[in-house]
């Protein structure tokens, strides 16, 4: 095992680097679940409350895509598997594709590794070590969520069964983060692949949920955060179907080891290929250099979010069918505004968290520019004539004008897959881009904010994530948390209309608008007068 | 003879760190100075003062006749910088990144663009994280000297280059003397005695020496040591020599460099077998330069 060796070390390296980031993660995936649990038990406190849950969310099929089923209605712990099931399945996975990628492919591009590499490690140890604190942090979660959902009063077969299946999510994306760290370049690259499989499978097992008895169910099995679903936590809990993500953990990690030994240190898989002597005539001035860093990322967005919207779109029609063939339950929507409205609801509902995910790309967009700063590539280019201004605002722009493309295609999918299966392409191609791009002045809030960040306290940029979390959890989980009205009022979500559907006012947008352009103004200034470097 | 650049009392701090403390340094228009100090004395730190990236805490600049930071873009129209450690886009070829810093300045001269890329022996087409730190360097340095920049601003350019492409450089820089000014800063004395009409040696974040290299050389000297046929006469006995270390036929000493001729007489009339000689190190130097202000 002379691969191997040193392997303790780095893991000991690897934890005492994370040694804030990490227990953030667990700790606060952890007790967002629990946080949830303990609500969710106050809520539907009652055998009633809980049935009535079961029979409608857990057969509504935009519910059905955006949740997945209810397997158990009968304990808490079975409806917050199907609240926050899926949630935490994304967030776990996510966190051990990224720490996979901190301490692979990010170290060996910033030469770290090689620095290790000279010393006494064996060829596999730098891998092995990132997949091992990876699966750690992920086990602890798992221990973690199973002995507190028993110690809030859950069932112990279920609560370790939703533990260990978040476990497990977590255990396929280290092997899937561990797989796309030998495939490019570069750590954006690794990042990019493994947050694709990331969002596949989330997209593989919506259309699974939601496609009915007589449609493609099988999809769901194909998406590891089906599998948590499949595991069946509190109901049945399947313990067999833990071996799907175990296995293929295994072998993923089985084909990053051989693809490991198959390339340089520095290359990926793909050669570098060469490329044109010459620059092409758009590359000229700050903003044909942002064009070429950042066209990549909004197209690959855009794209992404376009596939999303489409889905969604997809589901919506469900929603009147569900309801012609339940008169009961037809009579009381008809009595909250029809059916129309219901779908009008879910669609409201669908494009607020695609408004959420157009904010990540928003502070990825204007979070290059500080990544730009610190890798001193925009010293040479502010030692010529060229404004700090036009600087900051040529990745600026991405962020904001990137952001409305992002919307506008969220919006489009879903309007054409919608407009198709109602009869009117037209007429909900506008409606629902248009409904989407309500939500542009929150998004820039979020991009103001990251600018302010980075004019002010450059170093500090990347608590521009934690604030778009705790937007995520106010808007996903105010309500059901039952925090104070000003607290959920913080996020810029909450303000934004409800639309399609409900009446869009100017004076919200206005003020979101203003806000994102006094954080805007904010950060320009802070810019102008710090140091660069 | 007019200042390209002119600086008194420079003062720069990172939080408690005083990076720069009271430094001078006066550049001539059309003269090759060098800007010599070890590493971490601060020679990076004022050339970002003097590109306007950084903001002095203290003292007065003046760079091209202007204030570097109020009138950073318009004097960044007549100076081109290469950047001690050279950092590419990953996704961009080296043409590619040549040609944007060119057009960023205001357009390069392409017939000088083409000789130095065949001169550095560059291939302009490969990406940016294919590049190993010398050829980064050859980037930033193809894209500097095919400007016309009336000033040249060079923070270590050679740190990454070979022996081969280091001549290539004191070539080039050679055939820009008098027609622009350049600002060469490094820890290499043998590149800036090459190169250099005038020299300021700067020590934790302060000027200690500055004039031209004739006016320093009492503070150099050379390590030599030898493997002779048979032990030498006296070499201890030689003024100028310093340091001697005599193990039979194997010597080793300092010698002032206006006394190396008669220490090498005395070796050569001991029959020398191999023989090495090294300048002084910038630390050596140094050392020279406190010895002498102390007695």
């Amino acid at each position: 095992m002379t691969a191997l060796v040193g392997a303790g070390s780095l893991i000991r390296l690897a934890l005492r680097r994370d040694r804030v980031l990490l227990p953030v993660w667990v700790v606060g995936l952890v007790g967002v679940t629990l946080a949830t649990a303990s609500s969710l038990g106050e809520l539907y406190g009652t055998e009633e409350l809980r049935r009535q849950i079961g029979a409608t969310a857990g057969t509504n099929p935009a519910f059905l895509a955006m949740l997945g089923p209810v397997h158990d209605h009968t304990t808490t712990g079975g409806i917050l598997a199907w609240r926050w099931g899926v949630f935490g399945a994304l967030l776990t996975g996510l966190m051990a594709m990224l720490l996979v990628t901190r301490h692979t492919r990010a170290d060996e591009e910033t030469g770290r590794l090689e620095l290790v590499g000279s010393v006494v490690t064996g060829r596999h140890a730098p891998l092995a070590a990132a997949v091992a604190v990876a699966a750690l942090a992920s086990a602890l979660i798992g221990v973690l969520v199973g002995s507190g959902l028993v110690a809030l009063g859950e069932p112990a077969a279920g609560s370790f069964a939703l533990g260990l299946a978040f476990a497990a999510v977590g255990l396929v994306f280290t092997g899937v983060g561990a797989v796309a760290a030998q495939l490019g370049g570069s750590a954006r690259t690794a990042n990019a692949v493994s947050g694709a499989v990331l969002g596949g499978a989330y997209l593989l097992r919506a259309a699974g949920d939601a496609a009915g008895d007589a449609g493609p169910t099988w999809l769901t099995w194909l998406s590891p955060i089906g599998w948590l679903e499949q595991v069946r936590a509190f109901a049945d809990d399947r313990w067999w179907v833990l071996l799907l993500p175990v296995v293929s953990a295994v072998l993923l990690l089985g084909v990053a080891a051989v693809l490991l030994t198959r390339r340089d240190h520095g290359g990926g898989l793909v050669p570098s290929r060469l490329g044109p002597a010459r620059a092409p005539a758009s590359l000229r001035g700050p903003f044909g250099l942002a064009w070429r860093l950042q066209r990549g990322m909004v197209i690959g967005w855009a794209l992404s979010l376009l596939v999303l919207g489409a889905v969604y779109g997809a589901v919506a029609r469900g929603v009147e069918e569900m309801l012609a063939t339940n008169p009961a339950l037809a009579r009381v929507v008809a009595q909250l505004g029809g059916a129309g409205a219901v779908v009008d609801v879910y669609l409201a509902t669908v494009l607020g968290m695609i408004g959420l995910f157009t904010s990540i790309y928003a502070v990825q967009a204007t979070s290059r520019a500080r990544a730009e700063e610190s890798d001193s590539r925009a010293e040479p280019v502010l030692a010529t004539p060229v404004r700090r201004v036009s600087w900051v605002v040529s990745h600026l722009v991405f962020a904001t004008l990137g952001a409305v493309v992002v919307l506008a295609a969220a919006g489009l999918g879903a309007g054409l897959v919608h407009g198709a299966r109602t009869g009117d392409v037209g007429g909900q191609v506008v409606r629902l881009v248009g409904a989407a791009l309500v939500h542009a002045p929150a998004v820039w809030v979020v991009a103001g904010i990251a600018l302010a960040l980075f004019g002010l306290l450059p170093r500090l940029t990347a608590v521009s994530w934690a604030f778009l979390v705790v937007f995520l959890v106010l808007g996903q989980l105010g309500p059901l948390l039952r925090l104070d009205r000003w607290v959920v009022d913080l996020s810029p979500f909450t303000h934004v209309p409800k639309a399609p559907g409900a009446e869009v006012t100017a004076t919200p947008l206005v003020w979101l608008t203003v806000v994102a352009a006094a954080l805007v103004a904010v950060g320009i200034a802070g810019f102008r007068r710090r140091d660069v470097g | 003879m007019s200042a390209a650049i002119s600086v008194s009392g420079l003062v720069k701090t990172f939080g408690p760190a005083r990076a720069l403390d009271g430094l001078d340094l006066t550049v001539r228009t059309g003269e090759v100075h060098g800007f010599l100090g070890p590493n971490g004395a601060g020679k990076s730190t004022t050339i970002r003062v003097l590109l306007g990236l950084l903001r002095a805490d203290g003292g007065s600049v003046s760079l091209l006749g202007g204030d570097p930071w109020r009138d950073a873009v318009a004097l960044h129209r007549r100076l081109a910088y290469v950047p001690g450690d050279v950092n590419l886009w990953p996704n961009l070829t080296g043409g590619e990144a040549i040609d944007l810093l060119g057009r960023l300045r205001g357009g390069l001269d392409e017939k000088r663009r083409a000789t130095l890329l065949d001169r550095f022996e560059l291939d302009p087409r490969k990406k940016g994280r294919a590049y190993s730190k010398g050829n980064r360097q050859k980037v930033a340095l193809v894209a500097a000297l095919a400007s016309d920049a009336e000033l040249l601003i060079l923070d270590e350019p050679t740190s990454g280059l070979d022996p081969l492409m280091e001549a290539v450089f004191q070539e080039a820089v050679e055939e820009e003397r008098g027609r622009r000014t350049v600002l060469l800063s490094s820890h290499v004395l043998a590149e800036v005695e090459a190169l250099c009409d005038r020299v300021s040696i700067i020590r934790a974040g302060r000027t200690v020496e500055t004039g031209t290299l004739a006016d320093l050389r009492h503070l150099t000297r050379t390590s030599v040591s030898a493997e002779l046929a048979r032990p030498p006469a006296d070499l201890g006995a030689l003024t100028g020599v310093h340091d001697l270390v005599a193990d039979g036929p194997r010597v080793r000493f300092e010698v002032d460099t206006d006394h190396l001729d008669a220490a090498l007489r005395v070796l050569v009339a001991a029959g020398v077998r191999t023989l090495t000689s090294r300048p002084p190190t910038l630390e050596e130097l140094f050392l020279r330069h406190y010895e002498a202000v102390r007695s």
